[in-house]
């Protein structure tokens, strides 16, 4: 389920096939540290292998062999049911889209002139900004009802949506701080302009300084999924098919201690050959926004 | 009170206006007319509060005491529609403040397009007829940071007409110019006070004030020290302060 994170990769090489590009998959794909986390898992592997070899007779399938075998269900769930790592990208897509567009707002209220939503909006993003997402987590789940009744039709609120709303309420807090950064960011000469070509202030807003904004934004926000996604093994607490569950699932069925390394093993690469990539590009838009604002 | 006003009366009136940024008063009882098609160039020391006494007139800022009108309506009425005011009133900044992330002509369209709900095709053809105007033909794609400063204050006053202001207010425009580039920004600014635009000037451009207004005003630390139309201001200012100021300019 790395496959999102080459097609965005992809996206970009075909999209502007400027000097920087080859720079940036350069960068990411000169697999140095690829190499290195492949190589540090192998060793985990093989040294797995060993102990087992020792340890038991040859009846068993041997460690790689076994990881191969449950991969499948690691990477994308049980058949028919979205699950694994692709669930915890599915999550991820979906609490940072919800975390943004309501970030977005709760930044907007921050530079509010009316006095409280200025302060309701700062209180709610300290407050969000600076709890456990762990404990955010158990209290959404905790707080939301197993479905809602809109218009009498009751609409069921399964667990993996619950966990998607309870990590996207620090991703909006972190957003909204983005933003409002960015915003505060634009010198104070582009707003006197717009009102002196009687722009509202939404208007304002809207067409002249958030366009501004997103190259500054963009960077610190990418930054913010990638610490998102590594989060997103957090839902597998309240009981979500998500990679962790499966891996402890796959432990448990398996019975081997001498499992126990290589297969957390792959969860962790899963997820670093998710995020590397997303960690380079971030770096590769920040040298190339820097040079060009 | 907004029927009232006829084109013979003066089309900005200010009277007795008073501005404090805290305990500093900026503006201490400045008043005086401008006349529709007027070229009045408002000259001083750095300080003496001429660019804030411009912000005033479009509401930029506001105002502590006294009254200032334009075209009859009391500008620092609160029930007044800012927007409305605005879009009669178009000001051109010292720093160009065009948008960084719109090209040249997208720069010029914006206003138009979203303030004044006016079709996009009838736009574009304004803003063609404008950068033409100001003599930026071939740069409508260029995005600010590729244009010269002068290039990019022309830019900003053609923006500015795309409003289809009554008064144009210039705030020091030629202040952060190459001297080169002073002379093609003034240049435009001429042809529109020919044209009968009726123009507030603060400016540093002694000779371009003497050239093209038809009064001046000196302000010294917030009062308006002396005033008089060009050839007699520059020949025979009375006042010390003034004289010390010219002689220190000129």
């Amino acid at each position: 389920m790395s496959v999102p994170g080459n097609n965005a990769a992809l996206k970009v090489m075909t999209a502007a096939p400027a000097q920087g590009e080859s720079g940036f998959l350069a960068s990411t794909f000169t697999p140095k540290a690829l190499g290195i986390a492949l190589g540090l898992f192998a060793s985990v592997a093989l040294a797995g292998e060993a102990w087992a070899q020792l340890t038991t007779g040859g009846e068993r399938l041997g460690i790689l062999a076994t990881l191969w075998k449950w991969t499948p269900l690691i990477l994308l769930g049980p058949p028919h049911e979205v699950g694994g790592f692709a669930l915890n990208v599915l999550v991820s897509f979906l609490a940072m889209a919800i975390g943004t567009a309501s970030g977005l707002f709760l930044g907007l209220g921050q530079i509010s002139r009316i006095g409280p939503v200025r302060s309701v909006s700062w209180a709610v993003t300290q407050f969000f900004r600076n709890s456990p997402w762990l404990v955010l987590l158990f209290f959404v789940m905790l707080l939301t009802p197993f479905q809602i009744n809109i218009a009498g039709l009751s609409v069921p609120l399964p667990g993996w949506f619950k966990a998607t709303v309870g990590l996207a309420l620090p991703v909006m807090a972190n957003v909204a701080e983005i933003v409002r950064g960015a915003v505060n960011s634009i010198p104070s000469s582009q707003w006197e302009s717009a009102e002196s070509l009687a722009f509202s202030r939404l208007q304002t807003i809207w067409r002249i300084i958030l366009p501004q904004c997103v190259k500054r934004m963009v960077p610190p926000w990418m930054n913010w999924y990638a610490i998102l996604t590594m989060s997103t093994p957090l839902i597998s607490i309240v009981g979500v098919n998500d990679a962790m569950t499966l891996t402890q699932d796959a432990l448990a069925a398996e019975q081997r201690t001498e499992l126990l390394m290589p297969m957390y093993g792959m969860l962790l690469l899963f997820f670093f050959v998710y995020c590397y990539p997303i960690a380079r590009w971030t770096i590769w838009l920040e040298r190339k926004y820097a040079v060009r604002i | 009170m907004a029927a009232a006003w006829t084109p013979d009366q003066p089309i900005v009136s200010i009277r007795a206006v008073h501005k404090s940024f805290g305990a500093i008063e900026v503006l201490k009882g400045v008043s005086f007319d401008v006349r529709k098609g007027e070229v009045v160039c408002i000259i001083g020391p750095s300080g003496s509060g001429k660019s804030t006494l411009l912000r005033c007139i479009n509401a930029l800022v506001p105002i502590n005491s006294g009254s200032i009108t334009v075209e009859g309506q009391e500008v620092h009425d609160p029930a007044l529609d800012k927007l409305e005011l605005r879009k009669k009133v178009g000001m051109v900044f010292q720093s160009y403040n065009l948008f960084p992330h719109k090209t040249a002509l997208e720069n010029v369209m914006m206003a138009p397009i979203h303030v004044l709900k006016r079709p996009k095709s009838e736009v574009e053809a304004l803003a063609r007829r404008l950068i033409k105007k100001v003599r930026l033909e071939g740069k409508e794609d260029a995005y600010p940071g590729e244009l010269s400063g002068g290039q990019q204050q022309r830019v900003a006053i053609a923006r500015s007409l795309a409003m289809h202001p009554d008064i144009m207010l210039f705030d020091e425009v030629t202040a952060a110019l190459d001297p080169e580039t002073v002379k093609e920004v003034l240049v435009t600014i001429r042809e529109l006070a020919e044209e009968g635009m009726t123009c507030m000037l603060v400016t540093h451009e002694m000779g371009f004030a003497r050239e093209v207004g038809d009064h001046i005003y000196f302000t010294d630390r917030g009062v308006i020290v002396e005033h008089g139309p060009p050839e007699t201001f520059f020949k025979q200012a009375s006042d010390p302060r003034t004289r010390a100021f010219l002689s220190q300019i000129l």
